[in-house]
């Protein structure tokens, strides 16, 4: 198994964490570490505790024991306000999206720009021609397909709908991106348009953990992939030296990590 | 040939576009009674003005509930809150200073829509189930407190302001409706919180997920229905000069109808104060047609609940899309 050294530029880190629900040990000390840029798939079978461990780090359900450590600094995440504020942010499976809000209303949902004037800013007075601004800006940064932020979220596809939440996150200078199966919902094409969009991120040093049951995009995409197995990390492999079949014989239990 | 006919159908799109479809609607309707009612003064600039006038506490009433529809809400008590709100002013207006009773009046209004919206927070039921209970309970209230008498409201002050009063040749009502119009649009388009109701009734797991509070956005939305029927109640008790429990007793389906033609959706998410108001002004105009050409309330009950079920109609088909 991989040892978790200190590296200088580890992102994000996590150590012997520990989550129990009632009676049940969902987390059982859970290690890894994913460096700044790294694309590490999170893998396991249902309940094998990957939804838990996200929601330790995204600060849903915090952890009952252990460290969470942001760029070598260990850090209290007991809310998901907690993760925001230390760079992490998370993109749902489900679409996080509003389907009547055009792209740049989207992006900035609950972080919006209001108006430098103070009157109008005491009551809540949006700037919209700024938002619109950064949206562009955002949008250009991610070279997406959108064809323009004042699109509405209806009228564009699923895989556009996963981008402007990948660009929600990334515009709100996220250090890490949690993303759980962010291509379960879409087809093959939409996938695939995901997947170049969570390298180019990775190409601009942000780190992006991935939960997903397609071995074959973590194949493609992912640096790493750490493989969770009754709550405990099983395996900590580099892509590079592993095949697709290893990788689900880690996830099945058919096979043991060298 | 391809480009041309593609630009054509997105023209047509847009020209068919829900949002404008009240606007249609409106010129339709008056297009139609100006043949049919030559004779009257229909088409005259008086009987307009009258129609927005009368239809002052409706158009007010009908911005309310879009807020509580852009939270995925819907208020059924708002009838019956105009009749407690008035009766509550009527009550106070001889014993203490009129702003006081109109204070209490409106404020009995937030109250009931405060209690709509804890409780289908608290007990996760739907609001359409919740109001259509308080409704029955306040309506009762209403009839209790009075013994079924009307209230009559002598103070001058307060019938020219929520009534027959008017700045130079503007009366007050229109002022009403301008501000009901103003208010609204700049809350719901223009402010985070308007943008987060919209947000709260398009996707509220999304909502929730990104931070918002949905419940307190929630919550605020009825309260704001409950408070502009309220004021709704104020505006006629101003015009009659007195309140009596059946005010707004009949009010709610044209609210609804008024609402729903108006381009919001009645699942939330998508919602139009203009289009409320103009919504209101058909509604006003259909009925000042029908009184005209010789028709009963019967028949303007009929009309409304058509236009309900058109107004739906064309809205669910969007919201599929």
């Amino acid at each position: 198994m991989t040892a978790e050294y200190h590296v200088p530029d580890t992102a994000l880190e996590v150590r012997e964490i520990h989550k129990s629900f009632g009676g049940v040990q969902a987390l059982k000390g859970v290690s890894f570490s994913i460096l700044k840029g790294e694309v590490v798939g999170l893998l396991g079978d249902n309940g094998a505790g990957k939804s838990t461990l996200v929601r330790c780090i995204s600060g849903v359900h915090p952890q009952d024991d252990g460290e969470i450590l942001i760029n070598g600094q260990e850090v209290e995440i007991k809310s998901p306000q907690d993760a925001r504020d230390q760079g992490i942010e998370t993109v749902f499976q489900d679409l996080a999206v509003i389907p009547n809000f055009d792209v740049s209303k989207n992006l900035f949902l609950n972080r919006e720009i209001l108006s430098s004037n103070p009157i109008l800013r005491f009551f809540g007075w949006l700037d919209h021609k700024e938002m619109s601004r950064q949206s562009e800006i955002a949008l250009k940064r991610l070279n997406s397909r959108i064809p323009s932020f004042r699109e509405e979220i209806k009228n564009l596809s699923g895989g556009q709908r996963q981008a402007v939440s990948i660009a929600r996150a990334v515009n709100w200078g996220a250090d890490i991106v949690i993303m759980d199966e962010p291509t379960a919902a879409l087809g093959v094409e939409q996938a695939a348009q995901v997947n170049n969009l969570i390298k180019l991120i990775s190409s601009q040093g942000i780190s992006v953990l991935l939960i997903s049951h397609n071995i074959q995009h973590v194949m493609e995409v992912c640096h790493r992939a750490v493989v969770l197995r009754h709550g405990r990390a099983a395996a900590n492999v580099l892509i590079e030296d592993i095949t697709p079949d290893d990788l689900v014989g880690l996830i099945t239990g058919a096979k043991r990590a060298a | 040939m391809t480009f041309l006919s593609e630009t054509r159908s997105q023209v047509f799109h847009k020209i068919l576009n829900r949002e404008y479809f009240v606007y249609y609607a409106l010129i339709l309707v008056i297009a139609f009674f100006a043949v049919v009612l030559s004779e009257t003064a229909f088409l005259s600039t008086p009987n307009f003005m009258n129609i927005i006038r009368q239809t002052t506490p409706i158009t007010v009433m009908a911005v309310g509930m879009t807020f509580a529809l852009a939270v995925g809400h819907i208020d059924l008590s708002v009838g019956s809150v105009v009749a407690l709100s008035a009766l509550v002013c009527g009550l106070l207006v001889d014993i203490v200073p009129w702003p006081v009773a109109v204070l209490a009046g409106l404020s009995s209004g937030l109250l009931v829509g405060l209690i709509n919206g804890v409780l289908t927070e608290w007990l996760k039921v739907s609001s359409l189930l919740i109001t259509l209970g308080s409704m029955g309970v306040i309506s009762g209230i209403a009839r209790v407190i009075t013994n079924l008498e009307s209230i009559p409201i002598t103070n001058d002050s307060f019938t020219y302001i929520f009534g027959s009063g008017s700045f130079g040749s503007v009366s007050v009502m229109f002022i009403w409706t301008l501000l009901a119009l103003i208010l609204g649009w700049v809350f719901l388009s223009k402010t985070r919180f308007g943008s987060h109701l919209l947000a709260v009734g398009g996707n509220p797991t999304a909502s929730r997920a990104l931070g918002i509070n949905v419940v307190k956005v929630k919550i605020t939305a009825m309260v704001i229905a409950g408070g502009a029927a309220a004021m709704a109640g104020m505006l006629y008790a101003g015009r009659l000069h007195g309140a009596r429990y059946s005010l707004g007793e009949a009010d709610l389906l044209t609210v609804i109808a008024a609402v729903a033609i108006g381009g919001t959706s009645l699942f939330g998410g998508r919602a139009s104060v203009a289009g409320a108001v103009v919504g209101s002004w058909l509604m006003g105009v259909i009925n000042n047609g029908l009184i005209l050409w010789g028709f009963s309330t019967n028949e303007q009950i009929i009309a409304r609940g058509l236009i309900l079920i058109v107004a739906v109609a064309i809205g669910v088909k969007e919201d599929r899309r």
